[in-house]
């Protein structure tokens, strides 16, 4: 009896986080005389294929829309985010754990709460620094705002990492003769390797989510990510090709979803860092 | 340590100069424009010039009186809320069945986590077509069981589009939530739970008198973030509702969007997003006072 009410419970919380995906997935192959039946005609399930399935949505996303223009644009943020915030968000967790001291902890407290600080207050100053940089409607707007939002994560991040890493190996290098700045350049990142993966992926996914940045600075359509094409590009007019918008969301989840399968616990490490310590 | 003390072994200035390009980033491009965003509130500037006057209140005068506006923060409250109220019940419910083992249990978490890895832009087109006038199948499904009799227009009523939007948002959020309070529930010394079984607690009991209190500051913090991510959260409403019907269920983020970006009054769209400072105040103080029990704790142990 209990386990016919936890199976239930599980498989009832897995539908509700499921369903939108279940409805990407049949959408993107449903003959567009079987997707477009009103929902008050009783006699056609919704749920299921009614004709045989089609191609034909991710033809029209592949091949008539700037579907493949907007994922390389992203792929291109991505990297350059990517690059700047190992860049910087790297050596600053490494101050804040090893060489800070007592600040260390305090000042990286200060840095993580300005991740708390939302895009959706910030857009209107960015909205006036981009066009005084002349860089509306560029991609390296982007660029130059995205770190804004990794950064102050990505230092906490690694500085909780490193906490959890032993002091011992690097003590033992500076006895064994190294300076303090070659145990960093030579000792360290081997060390930290695990953690600047983490910073990696956590960006990667950052710039992928992002809408409203890029919805506030990019207006042509060949310079849109794909979090912002796909809903408001793809629908033209008042015309939604539920097909194509559906088969272009299904494609962008999947590899998302399994880099978050695989890296759900280092983030969550850093979320609860503050509240589960000790 | 020896007694040379050259450059490459001050502590103090490697990690400075390690520091410094983090800080820069963070007090140019957050703390500046931070204060940027309350000082454009007090002003008349626009997105198409460069120069600007001085208004002082007169913005938020004229957002206070604004119907529209205070709508919007209405809904901005009633959103939050219910999100999280939504968001409590159904992680910490769903906590209880993912910390027991059962079949297809991989499935299910990899399933579960789906909402929270999928963009929110794109995760609130699909819902935008479930929900859709004429051919939703939320409608079809309680029309076909016999549930429903006459027609949703989920997005086309206002308190119905609110409720979707609490939907919506509560989707995306509870796994989230979920993860975290299983993270904080492994954490349960096991001796403790042992002993109140072998008390005669049940499983009521234990969680509400045992677990629940134990797993406090943990919620705290997934609740605080949800805070952030819904008072905060432009895409679902804008993509969903578009602030829509009749400007009924704009919220504060859509609002100032719709203002200060579409409309080119940077002046009110900023006092409009100022309001979301409470919010956000709110949960820094509660983090802060939870993170310092929590060391507080871990010190006794």
């Amino acid at each position: 009896m209990k386990r016919v009410a936890l199976y239930a419970a599980a498989l009832g919380f897995t539908l509700f986080a499921g369903f939108p995906f279940y409805w990407m997935l049949i959408t993107t192959f449903k003959q567009n005389r079987d997707l477009y039946v009103g929902a008050s005609d009783l006699s056609h399930i919704p749920w299921i294929f009614n004709d045989p399935p089609t191609l034909e949505h991710v033809k029209l996303l592949f091949g008539q829309t700037d579907f493949l223009r907007w994922v390389l644009n992203t792929l291109l943020v991505v990297a350059a985010v990517v690059v700047i915030t190992v860049a910087v968000a790297v050596p600053a967790g490494y101050s804040l754990a090893r060489l800070a001291g007592r600040w260390g902890e305090r000042l990286g407290m200060g840095i993580f709460f300005t991740y708390l600080i939302p895009p959706t207050l910030l857009f209107v100053p960015f909205a006036r620094l981009v066009s005084v940089l002349g860089l509306q409607d560029s991609l390296a707007s982007l660029i130059l705002i995205y770190p804004t939002m990794t950064i102050p994560f990505c230092t906490w991040l690694v500085m909780g990492f490193l906490r959890s890493v032993p002091w011992e190996i690097e003590e033992q290098a500076m006895i064994d003769g190294y300076s303090r700045l070659a145990v960093i350049v030579k000792v360290a990142p081997r060390l930290i390797v695990p953690g600047i993966l983490t910073v990696i992926v956590f960006s990667f996914t950052l710039v992928l989510q992002e809408f409203v940045y890029a919805l506030t600075f990019i207006s042509s359509v060949d310079k849109m990510t794909v979090s912002l094409g796909v809903p408001i590009a793809l629908v033209r007019g008042d015309v939604y090709h539920w097909g194509a918008l559906m088969a272009a969301a299904l494609f962008t989840s999947i590899p998302l979803a399994i880099v978050y399968n695989v890296f759900i616990d280092r983030f969550i490490q850093g979320f609860t860092m503050g509240a589960v310590k000790g | 340590m020896t007694s040379r003390r050259t450059l490459a072994d001050r502590e103090d200035v490697l990690g400075g100069v390690m520091l410094a390009p983090a800080l820069a980033y963070v007090v140019l491009l957050v703390g500046v424009p931070f204060f940027l965003a309350i000082a454009l509130s007090f002003s008349n500037a626009t997105a198409g010039s460069l120069s600007f006057q001085w208004t002082g209140l007169g913005n938020y005068a004229a957002i206070l009186r604004d119907p529209i506006f205070l709508r919007a923060l209405r809904n901005s409250v009633v959103v939050t809320v219910g999100t999280q109220v939504l968001v409590i019940i159904l992680a910490t419910a769903a906590a209880q069945v993912f910390r027991a083992t059962f079949r297809g249990k991989r499935v299910a978490r990899f399933v579960m986590l789906l909402p929270w890895a999928v963009p929110v832009s794109l995760a609130a087109i699909a819902w935008t077509w479930i929900f859709d006038s004429t051919f939703s199948v939320i409608n079809w499904t309680l029309k076909a069981t016999g549930l429903l009799h006459g027609w949703l227009y989920w997005l086309g009523d206002p308190a119905l589009a609110l409720l979707a939007i609490i939907i919506v948002q509560a989707w995306r959020i509870f796994p989230f939530a979920t993860v975290i309070v299983l993270a904080s529930l492994s954490s349960i010394p096991q001796e403790i739970l042992e002993a109140a079984i072998v008390d005669g607690a049940g499983f009521w009991r234990r969680l509400f008198q045992i677990e629940l209190p134990l797993l406090l500051p943990v919620v705290a913090v997934a609740v605080l973030f949800g805070v952030v991510y819904t008072a905060t959260d432009l895409g679902v409403v804008y993509i969903l509702t578009g602030g829509g019907p009749a400007n009924t269920t704009h919220v504060l983020p859509t609002l100032a969007f719709q203002r200060g970006i579409l409309g080119a009054d940077l002046g009110q769209g900023a006092a409009i997003a100022v309001f979301l400072l409470p919010f956000l105040i709110v949960v820094a103080i509660a983090m802060l006072r939870v993170a310092r029990r929590a060391e507080v704790g871990g010190a006794a142990r």
